[in-house]
This record gives C-alpha cells, structure tokens and sequence, in this order.
C-alpha cells in the first residue's frame, strides 16, 4: 500500500488577533501547527474550552487568514475563500427560519452548475439520508434541535463536499440524542467516502467516531498529542463496549487532564 | 376570533353606535360631527358621484411614491449604514432624536427648493418614513444570527448576493416594522402637507371643507383615509404575523 496522500495539510500555521483596544502584544491563538489530514479519515480534535479549536476549524476553510504558515487542500493553497469541495456544519443552528426544510437543504446546491434533475436527486437522497423526508416542507421552528443541525448537515451533504468540517454539530444535544446523532455521522461516512474533520468536547464522541484524535492544549492552541484508534471502518456507537475504548479514553484525558484544569485556573498534581 | 379581538371589536362597535347616539340626542351638534350613518351615505354619495376621484388619487398616488422611496432608500440605507460602523455611530443619536424634529416647519422652504408640484409633498412623506424605516432595518441587521453570515461566507457569496438572500430576508420582521411605520408616515407627511398649502388633494380638500363647514364632504374623506390606513397596516400585519409563526414566535 501506498502512503496515503494529505487532503488538507497544515504547515506551521500560527494565528494571533490584535487585542480589541489595538494596544500591547497581540494575543497568541495558535500554533504553531502542523499537521495533514489522510484522505477519507475521521480526525476529530478535543481540547479544553477557549484553545482555538473553532479558529483552526476557521482556518482551513478559508474563512480567515493565517498569520503565520501554509493550508492548502488538494494541493491548492486555501486563502481568502472556502475551497470547492469542503463543507461545514457549525455549532450553532445555521438553518434559515425563513426557509422549508427542502428549501433550506438547496439552498448551498442552486449555486452549483447542475441541472434540475441531479439537484431534486440529491436533495431527495439527503432528506432520506437525513430522516427528513416527512419534514420536506416544515418550517426549522417546527422542527426539534437535533432535526435542525440534520438539516444543516443536509445541506452540506447535497454539495457532495469530500471534506466535511463539523464543529460541535452536537454540543446543544442531549447525550443520547448524541450517540445517535453520531452514528448517522459514521454512517454518511462510509456512504460519501468524505474526509471528515471534527471537532469536539466530548472525549467519548472523539473516540467512538475517530480514526484519529488530535489533542490540543489551552492558548497558544497545539496539537500536544495524536492517537489512532485502530478501529474498523465498519463501525457504530457499540463500540463504546470495546475495552480500548476505555483504553483510549484514558489516554486522551491524560494528555487533556492538565490543559483543562489549567483552564479552570487549577495547577494538576504532579503525577 | 379570540376572546381579545372579540372585545376589540366590541370596543370599537360601541364607540360608533354611542357616537351615533349623541348626535341623535342632540349632545354633539351636528355642525360639529355627523352620525356615523351620515357619514357612510355620504360616503357613498361622493365616491359615486366621483367628484374626489382627482383628489384621491393624488393624494393616494403622492403617499404611495412617498411610501415606497421611504422604504427602498430606507432599506438600502440600513445595509450600508451597518457597514460602516463610524457613520453608525455618529448617526445614531440623530435618529433618536430625529422624531422631535417638526418637519411640517420646513415646508416653505421646501416649497422654495422642490417649488409648487407634488414634490414638496411627497419629500416630506418620504423624509417622515425613511428614518422609521432606517432604524428599523438596522435593528433587524443588527439581529441577524452571526453564524448564518459565515454559511454565506462558506457558500462563497458576495456581499450584495449575502444582503439580498440572507442578511433582509433574516430581518424581514423588523424591516415590515418599520414598512407599517411608513405606510403612516407618507399618509400623515402628504395628507399633512397638502392642509398647509397645496391647492389639491385629500387634505387640502377636507380643509377646504372645514372652513366651509361642508361636513358631508369632510368625514366621508377622513374615512377613506383611515379605511385606507388601517387597511394597507392590517395587510403588512398580517404578513409579518405569517413571518413571526413561521419562525415560531408567535
């Protein structure tokens, strides 16, 4: 086999913002980074709150400019604009109240040069996917929390994206709303072939989902540890029975444990 | 019809049936108001008779010019002035206090500028409405989930492309606001200004009235202006309660 090829790769990327009033140091967010994400993985990254897992999320989609280093996806250089063939869901309900659910849906694909056909086959197929199909022409409003971030995921599916960037799509969920929410994610990736990129709080949600999870430590944000699952392909949230999950959990909260309680303003116990 | 509807129409029946009682009594002279049957036949008499038609239409026809530059400018003021967070700045308390500016005083001056036409009218219909609209446009951007911009920003959109099919439609309820603002507005900004000096029109024709003590001319065309008000009021109201349902908040 060969050696598989970066998707999006990283290359010392670092990031500072100027403090609101303009004066002093600017503040260092993160980095320096660097790292590749392998075609067709599932890499999610975990790290304690305020790290820059949001702002790296922004930073290779284009959304904003690094102050340091190199994106680049499928070779290409990302700069000023989100490259064809990556999608997002946000954290937040991105869905448009003043769309129905299909409406919503096609909205990313009516940009696309594609005939009529292929666009209602697409949508037809995400809402199946999706289990939005009784919901077509509902209003967001009428729909739960965990129905309106399927939509949003909807809406990115259509696109047919080869890169999926997910940012806490489940933070405002409740945990078994989670767990399932996670499996439909496993499952559309396996159908889509997609690399996809996560983000996360939940340790549990990493490793269940991931082939591999990132680390991050608190500000500068750096990815302090990677692990590999090892899991199959073939998998769902059963896997939470495996004992390496456990295993692996354990690992992750021993690289995490001392950059969260430094988030909280504790100092870890040596050990 | 719910019950607090039901109470508001009772309210508004029994305000006109004791109007028509006092007249009858004799408690209100009728040289001061007629009854409310009276003003309806007449009603009916000046509109067949089509003798207002010319004046109505102006009237109607300025106010709805009026109406519409007032929320066109209105609306595109809003997007602009939102991007430029120093203007914003500097214009926000002028808005504030712009209410208490008593626009009717510079219509001879606008007389001077704009001369005798329609113009001067419609100017201050628009310059009543605009800034009702302004205010309320900013409001709506100013509401537009942050995260809906980014999707836009992802999909690749342009910034006329984001205003036209994100930032106005995910403000729509605030801009209908500030549109039931101006549809009052260009009424009161036209109709006003044709009592002070216009020689045709709604207004200047239910002044001319007045002072001929011609009140079978007088109410009846008060009433089509208020059926006319509220009616066109009602309509948006109904649209933004369809936006507000919609977005579950209602």
């Amino acid at each position: 086999m060969s050696a598989p090829t970066p998707h999006l790769g990283l290359r010392d990327v670092e990031m500072r913002f100027t403090r609101p009033d303009g004066s002093g140091e600017p503040i260092h967010a993160l980095g320096p980074i660097d790292f590749d994400l392998r075609q067709g993985e599932f890499f999610s990254v975990v790290g304690p709150s305020g790290c820059g897992k949001s702002t790296l999320l922004e930073l290779m989609i284009g959304l904003t400019a690094p102050t340091k280093g190199r994106i680049t996806f499928e070779g290409q250089s990302v700069s000023g604009s989100c490259p064809d063939g990556a999608g997002v869901v946000f954290q937040e309900d991105a869905s448009f109240p003043w769309l129905t659910v299909r409406e919503n849906i096609a909205f990313g694909l009516r940009r696309m040069q594609l005939d009529r056909h292929e666009q209602e086959a697409r949508i037809e197929k995400a809402l199946t996917m999706m289990g939005l199909i009784d919901f077509h022409s509902a209003y967001p409003a009428q729909l739960s929390g965990g129905m309106r971030q399927r939509v949003c995921i909807a809406r990115t599916l259509v696109t047919e994206p080869r890169l999926i960037l997910l940012d806490e799509p489940f933070g405002a969920l409740d945990q078994q709303t989670r767990l399932l929410m996670g499996d439909e994610v496993l499952s559309l990736w396996r159908k889509t072939g997609a690399t996809i990129f996560l983000i996360t709080h939940a340790l549990d949600e990493a490793v269940m989902l991931s082939d591999r999870i990132g680390v991050m430590s608190l500000r500068p944000g750096r990815l302090i540890d990677i692990v590999e699952t090892h899991w199959p392909r073939d998998r769902d949230s059963r896997i939470v029975e495996d004992e390496r999950f456990g295993q692996i959990t354990a690992r992750l909260w021993r690289s995490l444990r001392a950059e969260s309680m430094k988030a909280i303003g504790k100092t870890a116990e040596a050990s | 019809m719910t019950k607090a509807g039901l109470i508001r129409l009772l309210l508004i029946v029994l305000f006109v049936l004791g109007l028509e009682g006092l007249v009858r009594v004799g408690r209100i002279d009728p040289l001061t108001m007629q009854a409310p049957h009276k003003m309806v036949q007449d009603l009916g008499a000046i509109l067949y008779s089509g003798k207002f038609n010319k004046a109505i239409a102006k009237t109607l026809g300025n106010a709805a010019t009026a109406f519409v530059i007032a929320i066109t400018a209105g609306i595109a003021a809003g997007l602009v002035i939102h991007r430029l967070k120093r203007l914003r700045e500097t214009l926000d308390p002028l808005f504030a206090t712009y209410y208490a500016i008593p626009v009717f005083a510079f219509y001879p001056l606008l007389i001077l500028i704009l001369g005798l036409g329609d113009a001067p009218q419609i100017f201050i219909g628009v310059m009543l409405g605009f800034v009702a609209v302004v205010v309320n446009t900013l409001n709506g951007i100013d509401r537009v989930p942050r995260v809906l911009l980014k999707v836009a920003r992802v999909n690749g959109m342009g910034r006329f492309e984001t205003a036209l099919k994100i930032t106005l439609p995910s403000a729509a309820p605030y801009i209908l606001t500030g549109m039931k603002f101006a549809v009052a507005y260009s009424l009161i900004g036209v109709i006003g200004a044709e009592f002070i000096m216009s020689t045709g029109g709604m207004g200047y024709e239910i002044s001319f009235a007045y002072n001929n003590f011609d009140n079978a001319t007088m109410y009846p065309l008060i009433l089509i202006i208020l059926f006319v008000s509220i009616s066109i009021n009602m309509l948006i109201s109904r649209w933004e309660q369809v936006l507000l349902v919609r977005r579950g908040l209602k």
